[in-house]
């Protein structure tokens, strides 16, 4: 059977691709502390040799819309084209095109269907930031095949807190399932704290620094007991205004296991938000 | 009062760099024009089906036709929606990094918790 080589969960910051690539007076005083960060967390995944990513992320009003708006998708298709016309106007992010591991997908949209998730598919999905960043950051060479899975955080109504660690914890189940010799990475990607055009955006810190600090104490220790008595769907508006991202943080807490500690964890503070970065060896850290 | 219509006027003009000139330049001959002709558009669907019964309220319409971003917050327009396109029409003006971005923020300072709902 397959094995899962790693679980990863961050945040996805669309700006640190430009950020990291700047130069001369365009570059941000952050932009170095930030990469120093990343490359360290880039050295989790590596060591982990990974052959298959499985990624967690939200599109954002991309491809779903309102019309017809799944609260969980897995893509199936050989390829993922990837970031969008206003991704590339307003973060710089380039164009991206991935490989799909169809195999993975299917065998997870099957046993997932049977598990109790009526998960929605795709055969066509044009990825977007929340799966691109976390390829930027981790794997800029982007040459693994990927299985993609999108959760709605972002068009209410949406999927209870519990519904998103039960995800986990199935996906977790599933990709073990999967009569396969290879190396699988779940990566996910969510938000702690964030405001997206309410007042609170864009300040010097994210919006609420209280909640971030115990956010990260609560993935950091695998508190998912705590967590999902703290967070409901009406208590993640006080932090922010687009928190429901967290969500996808406690979908991985959930691929991690409840109670497990990560085994590395990094944090930054930057304006507008806090930058996140957890691993997980489920079979214990890769020697060097 | 249809927060989806504003929402799908955000995500059709947001998307198209024509339209987003057009919404910058000439913000009520454009809302007036999709409306007309876009508004009942059948997104990813077959050319030539359409709805029938999508229109603005006259606030809704104002309020797009004047750039008026806190007003779309008051409604209940996605602020996602909002912010992105409203950034890919204002952001060029700055003088200084997310000079436009605190400003918005700033134009939004006396709404306080719990925020117009959003659910559509």
């Amino acid at each position: 059977m397959a094995s899962i080589v790693a679980v990863i969960a961050s945040t996805h910051h669309p700006f640190y691709y430009r950020a990291s690539t700047a130069t001369g007076e365009d570059r941000p005083p952050f932009a170095d502390e930030w990469t120093r960060k990343i490359l360290a967390f880039r050295e989790t995944l590596t060591r982990a040799r990974p052959d298959v990513l499985v990624m967690v992320g939200s599109d954002h009003f991309h491809q779903l819309w309102l019309d017809n708006m799944p609260q969980f998708l897995v893509g199936k298709a050989p390829y993922y084209d990837a970031n969008w016309y206003n991704e590339e106007r307003e973060f710089g992010l380039p164009r991206m095109l991935l490989r799909g591991q169809e195999d993975l997908s299917g065998h997870i949209l099957r046993a997932g269907l049977d598990a109790g998730f009526d998960l929605a598919f795709s055969n066509e999905l044009r990825i977007d930031h929340s799966i691109t960043c976390p390829i930027i950051t981790l794997r800029p060479e982007a040459d693994l095949p990927i299985v993609p899975i999108y959760t709605n955080i972002f068009a209410p109504p949406l999927p209870q807190p519990k519904r998103f660690v039960q995800l986990g914890q199935s996906i977790r189940d599933i990709v073990q399932s999967w009569p396969s010799h290879l190396r699988v990475a779940v990566i996910g990607t969510g938000h702690l704290s964030l405001e997206l055009g309410g007042p609170r955006q864009f300040g010097p810190h994210g919006p609420d620094p209280e909640f971030d600090q115990r956010a990260v104490e609560w993935i950091a220790n695998g508190d998912l007991d705590e967590c999902l008595r703290e967070v409901t769907l009406d208590s993640l508006h006080s932090p922010g205004n687009a928190t429901h991202g967290f969500m996808d943080f406690m979908l991985m807490m959930g691929v991690a296991g409840a109670g497990v500690k990560a085994d590395y964890v990094d944090t930054l503070d930057l304006f507008h938000t806090m930058e996140a970065y957890f691993t997980w060896y489920p079979n214990g850290a890769p020697t060097a | 009062m249809s927060k989806y219509l504003l929402n799908k006027f955000l995500f059709m003009v947001d998307r198209d760099p024509e339209l987003v000139e057009r919404y910058r330049s000439e913000p009520r001959e454009l809302v007036s024009w999709w409306e007309a002709e876009c508004a009942n558009t059948v997104l990813n669907c077959h050319t030539g089906e359409a709805s029938t019964w999508l229109r603005f309220d006259d606030v809704e319409r104002e309020a797009l036709a004047t750039h008026d971003h806190v007003k779309l917050f008051e409604l209940g327009a996605h602020p996602f929606l909002t912010l992105t396109l409203f950034i890919a029409l204002f952001e060029r003006d700055n003088t200084e990094p997310l000079e436009y971005q605190k400003s918005y923020g700033a134009r939004l300072a006396h709404f306080s918790m719990p925020y117009p709902d959003i659910a559509t």
